[in-house]
Parts: C-alpha cells; structure tokens; sequence
C-alpha cells in the first residue's frame, strides 16, 4: 500500500497540529478508514493516531443532567453500560444493531460518527464519485441504486450517510464537541453532516485538524427514556448497513405526547432528522392515525434518486411501527436482536 | 502428511468398524489451534510476494502500464507484464481437454472481463507489492461492455455443464399442455453468484531449476498437476503440490484458474520463491463463479393433479472467449412424473470471466425454479405442495424411463414432514401469524442431485509391526476427508483406524480424483476399498499357504480381516495377527493398489441419484417485508452414510446455501462497466449466523447395491437443492406474493398495507 506517515501525539493539541496538515487524518479504531486505504478510496499522506490520548474514552453525567461521550470509548462499551443504556435506550439499541461484535468493540464513538458512505461507486475507484472527487461525475445517479437516497439528495451526489449511532443521536439533539486549530467549540450533531448540494465532497462541517473529543445529550434527551426505540430494516439479520432505520421517542404526559422526537437513517447524506413530523405529534394521543400522519409529514419531500421509490414507502411504514414501539414503551432488556422487526420473535439467540 | 498430528479417535468409539460412526473430524484440533497449515501459510526463505494489477474495464485493451513507477517503489523487485513474463510452452487460449478453460496469464493486452489480471507485481514486501500495481496506472482502449442476459444476440450452446445434451425431451409437450385441466406458464430469475470460500485462492511457488514446489489449494491434485506440466513443459515428476487443507473450494479450485499460474511465472521470473493470494475483490473474474439465469417452467397437469406435461427452458451466459452453460433446465429430469418432459437452453456472451462450477451446478438453480413452478402449480390444483408431490412421485426416471438404483425418497418426504409438522399446514396463503402479528409460511421442495463416480487410485500397505498405511490423493476442503477416507481405509484393511496411517493431500500419492460433484467420498471410498482387499488377499496369501500357520489351508475366501488379525470365516477360534503372519514370511509388508471407478454396466441399467426433501418456516413482517427463516428441516437419502456427524455437517452446510441462494446471495453488476460493484462479504450476502435458524437433518436410511461397492451417494451438494425452493415456497405462504426473481428483496412484499 501507498506508505504514510504514522504519528502518535501526546496531547490533543499535538494531534490538531499533526493532522491540520494537508493529507493527514486522524486514526481511530480504523473500522472504516483502514478498508478505504486498502481499496485505494482514502491515500492519506499521514495517520495520526488518537488512540493513545488521554481522557477521550470516559462516559461522564455531568452534574446539569447531560452526559459526555468520550471520543474514543468504544461502541460496545457505551451500548452495555447500563447506566447509559437505561437512560438512553433507542441510541444502545442503535449501536448493538450496528456492524458485528468484534467491530462493535473495536469501533469508536468519534470515528462511528465520521464513517464515510457505504456507497458502491465512492468505494469503487474506476467510478466517477464527486464525493470521492469533486467535479468527476456520480455514476451512481445512473447505477445500482435502490438503496440511495430519498431525501436531500442532488444530481451530484445520492449517497446514504450508513450510521445507526448518529440516528437516535441527532433525534436526541446530541452536541458534537470538537478540538481545532482555532480551540475547542461545539456543534449540533444535526449540523455536523452536510447534505451533498454542489460540493458532496465537503461532508462534514469540519475542518482540517478539526478532532472530535466528545458527544453531549442535553438533560432533555434523558426525558424519552421510557418511550424509545430504534428500528432498522435490513437485508439479513445482523451485519447489515439499515435500508431505512428510524429513532422513535416520545415523551408521553397524561396519554398526550407531550414531545415526539423522529430521525430517519439510510435515507439521506446526513442522519435525517424529521421535525415537520415530530410537530405534528406534540399534543396529540399516540394513535395509528397520528402516526400514519407523522410519516407522511416525514416523507413529503422524499423523491427517488433511482431504482429505490420503495424506500419511502418503507421509510412511512418503519416511521409508523418505530413510533407505535416507542410508545409502547422501551422494553425492560434491550431485544437479543437489537433493533430487528424480529425482536420480538421468541427464542432469538443475539445478532 | 507425516508432519500431520491428527486427533485420536475418541475412547468411547466402539472400534472394529468405523464406517458409520459419528467421529468429531480429525484435523479439528489442529485447526482450532491454527496448527493447520493452509497453502499460504507456507514461507519458505526469500519468498517474494506478488501482487496482480486487475483490469477497471469488462472489455477493450490496456494500452499503457507505468512499469517504470512501480519498479522505482522501494522493495518492488519486478514487474511482470505480457511484454516481460517467463514463455510458456502451450497457448493457454488451447483446450487441452475438456477440463482445460482459457485463462489470462498476460497473454496479450485484451481485456475481456473486470478484474482481470493484467500485470502482476513481484516485491520483498505484500506492501510494496500493493502499492506497486496500484503504480501501474493503466490506461485503456475501453469497448463497450456486454452485460447481463439479454446482452446480445442468444445462440444454442452445443452441450451445458459437462456434455450434457443442450435439449432434451420425453413425449409430446405442446399435446401434455393442450390437454392439462390446469397450466402454469413462469419465469424465474438468478443472479451471479460468486463462490467466495473463505479461503482465496493462493498460491506459494518454488522453483528449483526444472523442478517446482507447489503450496496451493486445489480440489484436484491431478488436473492441477498435468496443467502445470503442460503450461511449463516439464514432466509431472519435477511436480510437487501440496494441499493438505482447503478453506473451501466449491468448484472454484477445482481446475487450475490463472492466478496460481501467474505466480508460477512470477517464481520463475525473479527466480525465488513467490506468495501470491488473491484479495478478496479479485476473486470476482478470474476464478469463475455461477452464471445468471432466466427460466421458464410451463406445465399442465390434469384434473386430478397428475402432471401432464413440463417444460422447462433456461436462458444462462457464458464469457466472450470460452464455455460454460449452467445446465439448469436439466433438473427437470429426474424429480417429477410427467409423461411429456422437455428441456433446453439457450445463451448470450458478456464480458465476465468465463462461469463455472459452483455447489450444485445446474442443480441449484434449477432447482429453485423448478420447486417454485411445482409450488405454484399444486396451488393451481388446490392441492398441498406434497400432495401434489406425492400424486407425481417418479418410480423411474422420468426423462430416460430407467428404474432408480434405489430411491427413498418417499421416506424422506414422510419423516421431513412428520418431524416438521406439516400435516398442520393450511392450504391458503398468509394464513398463519405468530404471537407477535408476523406473518408464517411453511414451503417445501425436493432435493435431489446424481450420484456420480470418477476415478481413482489408493495404494495400501500392512506393515511388519501389524499398523498399515493408505495412500491417496485425497483433498479436504472442510467436508472431512482426512476422517471420512480414514474411516473406510480402517474397516478396509481390519484395523482400527489409530493403526492406519492415512495419506492424503499431496501430489505424489495415487491419483484421487476430483473433489466434485459430491463423488469424492464415493470415488476415493471405492480406490480405499479395493486397495485395501488387494492388500488382504496378499496377506492371505502368505498365511493360508504356510502350513505353520493356523490359516493354513483356508483360502483366500475363507479368511476375515479384523482388529488386525486375519480369522478363518468358518472356525473363529483359528486366526493370526497381521504381525505374525508378516514377521514368520520375513517380508517387511505387503502392499497393493487399487482402483475406484464407474460401473458404465450399472450406469447404464439404472438412474443413481440421491434425494431428499426440505420443509421450511419463514417469518416475514407484514408491513416492513424483511424476511427471517425461523426451521427447516431436511430429509434425504443418500445411500451409505460414512460418518454421520460429518454429513449432517455437510447437509446443514447445504440447507443454509440453499436459503442464502432464496434470500441473499447476489453480484450485483453494473450495467454500463460489467464491473461487480458487491465484491466483498460486507455487501455480498451471505446469511450470518443470527439468520441460521435451528436446523434438523434426518439421514434416511437407503440400501444402493448398484451406485458403488460401498454403496455411497454423496452430500456435499443435495443439501442446496430443495432448500432454496422451500424458503421461496414458505415466502409466498406467509405472504401471498410469488417472487420469482431471486434473491428475494423487501420491495417485493411491501404489498399496499
């Protein structure tokens, strides 16, 4: 393979200076980044490894009721922590539901929320891929792409952001923390990808050198901790990217949803939050009919990129049944099939 | 494999016969401990790794190579190219034999398929190597591509599979429909699919002047060894192949492809030993895979349900340079008793490596067109699936009129159904729901697949110290054979089998044949057993003609070979041990060969297949349509069962092939490039484990005097046949949707909620 550089910085601000530089970028567990160097996708100049910083990898409750993710605890670490997992139960379901075990306990928080499209032809070099390159092409907009984008997608790029995390994250008004050349500030996650437009190759709103050091869930987000599911539709049972998944939670007062929160994965560049939809649900009984009107909300301006106008029609049905779940309520355990439509079957062994 | 310290029989095994006893696979420890030494594990001092250069374009020609960059990369040693490559001394473009197909081994700058080698990169370092062929930077005359099954103009291929007839018929077709009460006319669809064993096809190549070491899965040690000879113009006997372990093969190491012949040149080019493994996404080109197909099933049955025509036409694809038909209208044949039987095929070229061989080729997807036109036309008849199986069960081969060698097959639909529970089926679709408000479907299909014999030779020894050893070529590609082709040598020379040294895997042993079509057991069984009687005889021999011996007297006939003693067959009491038999006649063993082969006699009086029948349950969400089989449970007869913890092994092993080929497996091609834009496990699909429902397997007992002396049928494919169809039954059961294009995606069933 194409030789790099590979640093290992002392401190944040270390890594900042190393990875500001043209061609570097920060190494975590590599889950993603290291499939991309092998198939010739990403030919970074220099790795900078973060693995090795300190106090990245600490799920904190702060004393206002928010709780901080450190940047390089692991997937499976945060999804069975119980604490987190009990308060936060759609965002643990949405990690156990995500890649495999040995993946899940490799993959980082900061790096899940950065991995790229699972798009065939950004993966695949000899296609024209305006994310991949900018100005080259998409031939995906022509390709196999029934399951590509529905909503926020432009002539230049139709790809799918493949995160099971940032779907309950960015329901849940998650707060990305980030260390840059500039000192540290923070975003909302619903701010962090960019939908394609004219520059698909811009993903993210970070900029060189930029680390992400944290997630934070406002107090609020604790509040949905009762009504809370995350459902994903996928082509086998486990180790599969989401079709169409969605994050459901409700918090319910005296039989009213007193507030509704909906985001919708695999449909769009970005995680979708569907506000339109969750308006439609505040003060308003958790019924068949209001959620039937939620998901029309949510799809109205979803159109087919391609071979794929199922994905809306399956995008108003996984709406429907993730909200009826959600206000079901959150089961006791997490399902031994995280996520699954059969998570309910009897006698499921874990994905 | 002397180096091979394989695992003891456990106590408990009752020893004196060990054909039919459940031993736990020999080699296990050894693999779980990852002392199995598989091809590329091999490094002997100074290899060189090399690394193919793959075509982006399906067709045209490479028109520049920056050979002069690679090389300048540090560590990079040469660069292998069809202007800088070793002579070899036949064209590869020639067929030397039916089992010879073309390959590209830098033979010219033509591209004809994606991921075609075009240049291979030899470097001290795998790294450098990578980074080295990415370097080369080709440049192209693209042509446009040739995709998919309607990509040109169809011909009628002059045989499918491995000569069998293009067409085929029995009785009048068009009179069998003009007079069915009820017809069903279809068309089913399947993709390309990729072998994908887990282990990629590798090889290590050392070349000592005229002389080669070969480290390299192959499920023919033979085939493999004479196309070396003849590709680099030595003799066999400056050829050594070892292949002790495969992980995995299913046809697609069966005959030598062109990547193990690049490194063979790239050895003998720089000189040194060479490693070269096939990265994934490589192994979608040049080491074949199962064409698409588009079949159309029409059949008529009477008012009674009593078929009374079946017409069954595939459409497949073959490469633009060479030919493979998957033979898939000729399951067909042999399953259902229709007086009037019809099948053909027809084909077009595309720009893809030439297909080949895959588990169950032709059988398998057949199979799940000709299990779901049989579905739909018992539903046609109003008439449960197995109902309407049974009305129109085949008590002789329905395409040849031959009686079966033997044939349970009604067994197996009796004890399948029973331990499923079918009887409890409802007739209408989407009947049934669980607990939990999904839908449930219970499919069905009959599996089937020939029992098939090749040839093959063993040589079997008795020592002086009363141990014997049997040799064969034997391949094990996770089926079994280091424990299988033991248990048969032991009973074969009267030894328990921790007294047999069993050798296997390497090319100067006797020729075993291939490791296909389910006939290796059988085939490499019945080399076992001839060499090991040839070996008692002479044992016999020296004892019944000494008259210090007890067995003196007694004859060839009258002896038993067993624990190690020859026992005179009318008076027990009267025996010698092997040791004593060879130590007084002061010879230091005795040996002999023997042979496995067809009986073309018996071929031609009777039709030998195995059979079996598969029930399914699936679970499907009504709104959502994904999909999860929750049981199946398989029923099939296939003769003589050697080990019968092996074969489930291999049934469930096919099962779960056949409900990936119903539900997952796919290549998706993209239209314009020819270029397969899954090539990988992480989109490729294969059921993981959380989509592997429990899964029983009966082994129904079946007595075959004719298929071979052992008796064996095979399993390594039946397992695939009935089981797709049954999941894509038990879909259209809980759903009411018949998908006819496989695999099944969730678009299909998001029927208006």
């Amino acid at each position: 393979m194409k030789q790099f550089d590979y640093v290992r910085p002392a401190t944040v601000a270390e890594a900042v200076a190393a990875a500001a530089q043209p061609g570097a970028t920060y190494l975590a567990a590599g889950t993603n980044l290291l499939d991309l160097m092998k198939g010739g996708v990403s030919r970074p100049v220099r790795l900078v490894d973060v693995t090795h910083l300190d106090g990245l990898d600490q799920i904190e409750h702060l004393t206002d009721g928010s709780v901080r993710i450190g940047a390089l605890v692991s997937n499976a670490d945060l999804a069975h922590d119980a604490e987190f997992a009990k308060s936060y139960p759609a965002i643990a379901e949405a990690l156990l539901s995500g890649a495999s075990a040995q993946l899940r306990n490799a993959a980082t928080v900061g790096g899940n929320l950065l991995q790229r499209t699972r798009c065939a032809y950004f993966y695949d070099t000899a296609s024209r891929c305006n994310r991949r390159e900018a100005g080259t092409g998409c031939d995906a907009r022509d390709g196999e792409n029934r399951t590509h984008a529905v909503l926020g997608w432009s002539e230049n790029c139709i790809a799918t952001n493949p995160s099971d995390f940032c779907v309950p994250l960015v329901a849940l008004d998650a707060v990305v923390e980030i260390e840059g050349k500039g000192g540290r500030r923070e975003i909302a996650l619903d701010e962090l990808h960019r939908l394609p437009g004219n520059t698909p190759e811009r993903e993210s709103a970070l900029e060189p050198g930029d680390l992400i050091v944290a997630v934070r869930l406002p107090a609020a987000a604790r509040g949905f901790a009762a009504h809370a599911r995350y459902l994903k539709v996928r082509e086998r049972t486990s180790y599969a990217f989401a079709i169409v998944s969605a994050a459901a939670a409700l918090r319910i007062e005296n039989g009213k949803i007193a507030e509704a929160r909906l985001a919708l994965g695999g449909v769009a560049a970005k995680p979708w939050r569907a506000r339109a939809a969750e308006d439609v649900l505040r003060g308003v009984a958790p019924t068949a009919h209001a959620f039937q009107e939620a998901a029309w909300r949510a799809l109205t301006d979803a159109k087919p990129s391609g071979d794929n106008a199922y994905k809306i029609e399956l995008a108003r049905r996984i709406v429907v049944r993730a909200l009826t779940l959600a206000a079901a309520g959150t089961p006791a355990r997490i399902p031994a099939l995280p996520a699954s439509p059969f998570a309910s079957t009897s006698g499921a062994i874990h994905a | 494999m002397p180096e091979l310290n394989l695992t003891s029989a456990p106590a408990h095994l009752r020893h004196g016969s060990s054909i039919g006893q459940p031993l736990t696979r020999r080699d296990g420890v050894l693999k779980v401990k990852g002392q199995a030494t598989y091809a590329a594990d091999n490094h002997p001092p100074g290899t060189l790794f090399a690394v193919m250069a793959v075509s982006s374009i399906a067709h045209g020609r490479v028109t520049s190579l920056d050979v002069a960059a690679a090389r300048r990369h540090p560590g990079v040693v040469d660069v292998m190219t069809p202007d800088h490559k070793p002579q070899l001394a036949i064209d590869p473009e020639i067929k030397t034999n039916p089992f010879v197909f073309r390959m590209e081994v830098l033979q010219s700058n033509e591209v004809r398929y994606a991921n075609q080698p075009i240049a291979v990169v030899i470097a001290e370092t795998l790294e450098a190597a990578t980074e080295g062929a990415v370097l080369l930077a080709p440049r192209y005359e693209t042509l446009p591509a040739l995709v998919g099954l309607d990509a040109g103009e169809s011909f009628v291929p002059p045989v499918v599979g491995v000569g069998n007839p293009t067409e085929n018929h029995r009785g009048d077709v068009e009179a069998g429909l003009a007079s069915a009460d009820k017809q069903i006319d279809a068309i089913y669809e399947t993709p390309a699919q990729y072998h994908n064993a887990m282990e990629p096809h590798a090889i290590v190549a050392h070349w000592d002047g005229d002389s080669v070491q070969i480290d390299m899965p192959t499920q023919g040690l033979m085939l493999s060894l004479a196309r070396v000879a003849e590709l680099f113009g030595i003799g066999h006997d400056k050829i050594h192949i070892r292949s002790p372990f495969l992980g995995g093969g299913f046809g697609s190491k069966g005959l030598m492809a062109g990547p193990p012949v690049l490194g063979l040149m790239a050895a003998k080019l720089v000189g040194k030993p060479v490693k070269l493994v096939l990265r994934r996404e490589q192994m979608y080109g040049p080491v074949g895979h199962r064409a698409p197909t588009r079949q159309r099933l029409r059949i008529g049955a009477d008012v009674e349900g009593r078929l009374t025509a079946l017409d069954h036409h595939a459409r497949t694809v073959s490469s633009t340079f060479d030919d493979f038909y998957e033979p898939a209208a000729d399951a067909s044949h042999t399953l259902y008793a229709a007086p009037a039987i019809r099948t053909s095929h027809d084909a077009v070229r595309v720009n893809t490596g030439t297909p080949l061989f895959m588990r169950a080729p032709g059988e398998a997807t057949g199979s799940i067109a000709l299990e779901s036109a049989i579905d739909e036309m018992a539903w046609a008849c109003g008439m449960d699936p197995l109902a309407f199986r049974l009305k129109n069960y085949a008590e002789v081969e329905p395409i040849t009129g031959k009686p079966f060698s033997s044939k349970a097959l009604r067994a197996c639909y009796d004890q399948g159904a029973a331990r499923f529970g079918w009887s409890k089926r409802p007739l209408q679709p989407r009947q049934m729901r669980d607990d939990a408000g999904l839908l449930v479907g219970w499919g069905m299909g009959t599996a089937t697949f020939p029992a098939l014999m090749f040839q093959a030779q063993a040589r079997a020894v008795i020592r002086r110290d009363g141990t014997g050893v049997m040799e064969i070529g034997a391949h094990d590609m996770g089926q079994g054979a280091w424990t299988a082709l033991a248990q048969i040598a032991a009973d074969e020379l009267g030894l328990d089998i921790d007294s047999v040294e069993f050798k296997a895997g390497t090319s100067d042993l006797p020729d075993a044949g291939i490791a296909g079509g389910s006939a290796h057991t059988a085939t490499a069984g019945a080399a076992i057993h001839s060499a090991g009687a040839a070996t008692i005889v002479k044992l016999a021999d020296l004892a019944t003609s000494d008259e210090r011996s007890p067995l003196f007297g007694a004859g060839n006939a009258g002896v038993i070979a067993r624990d190690g003693r020859l026992i005179r067959r009318d008076d027990e009491s009267r025996s010698e041990s092997y040791a004593e038999i060879l130590a007084r006649a002061g010879v230091a063993e005795v040996e002999a060969r023997g042979t496995g082969a067809p009986n073309p006699a018996a071929m031609e009086e009777y039709a030998m297949h195995a059979h079996g029948a598969v029930f399914a349950e699936v679970k499907v969400d009504p709104e959502l349509g994904q999909i999860r089989v929750t049981s199946m449970v398989g029923a099939f007869a296939a003769g003589r069962i050697v080990n019968p913890h092996l074969v489930k092994s291999q049934l469930f092993g096919g099962m779960i092939w056949g409900m990936s080929f119903a539900l997952h497996e796919e290549a998706i091609t993209d239209r314009r490039s020819g270029r397969i834009m899954n090539a990988n496990l992480g989109e490729y699909h294969i059921p993981v484990n959380a989509d592997v429902p429990p899964l029983d397997v009966i082994t129904v007992e079946e007595h075959d005097p004719h298929v071979n002396a052992l008796g064996i049928k095979g399993v390594g494919e039946i397992g695939i046949t009935g089981s797709a169809g049954a999941v894509a039954n038990a879909v259209w059961h809980a759903t009411g949707v018949r998908v006819r294009r496989f695999p099944i995606r969730i678009e299909e069933l998001l029927t208006p909620g």
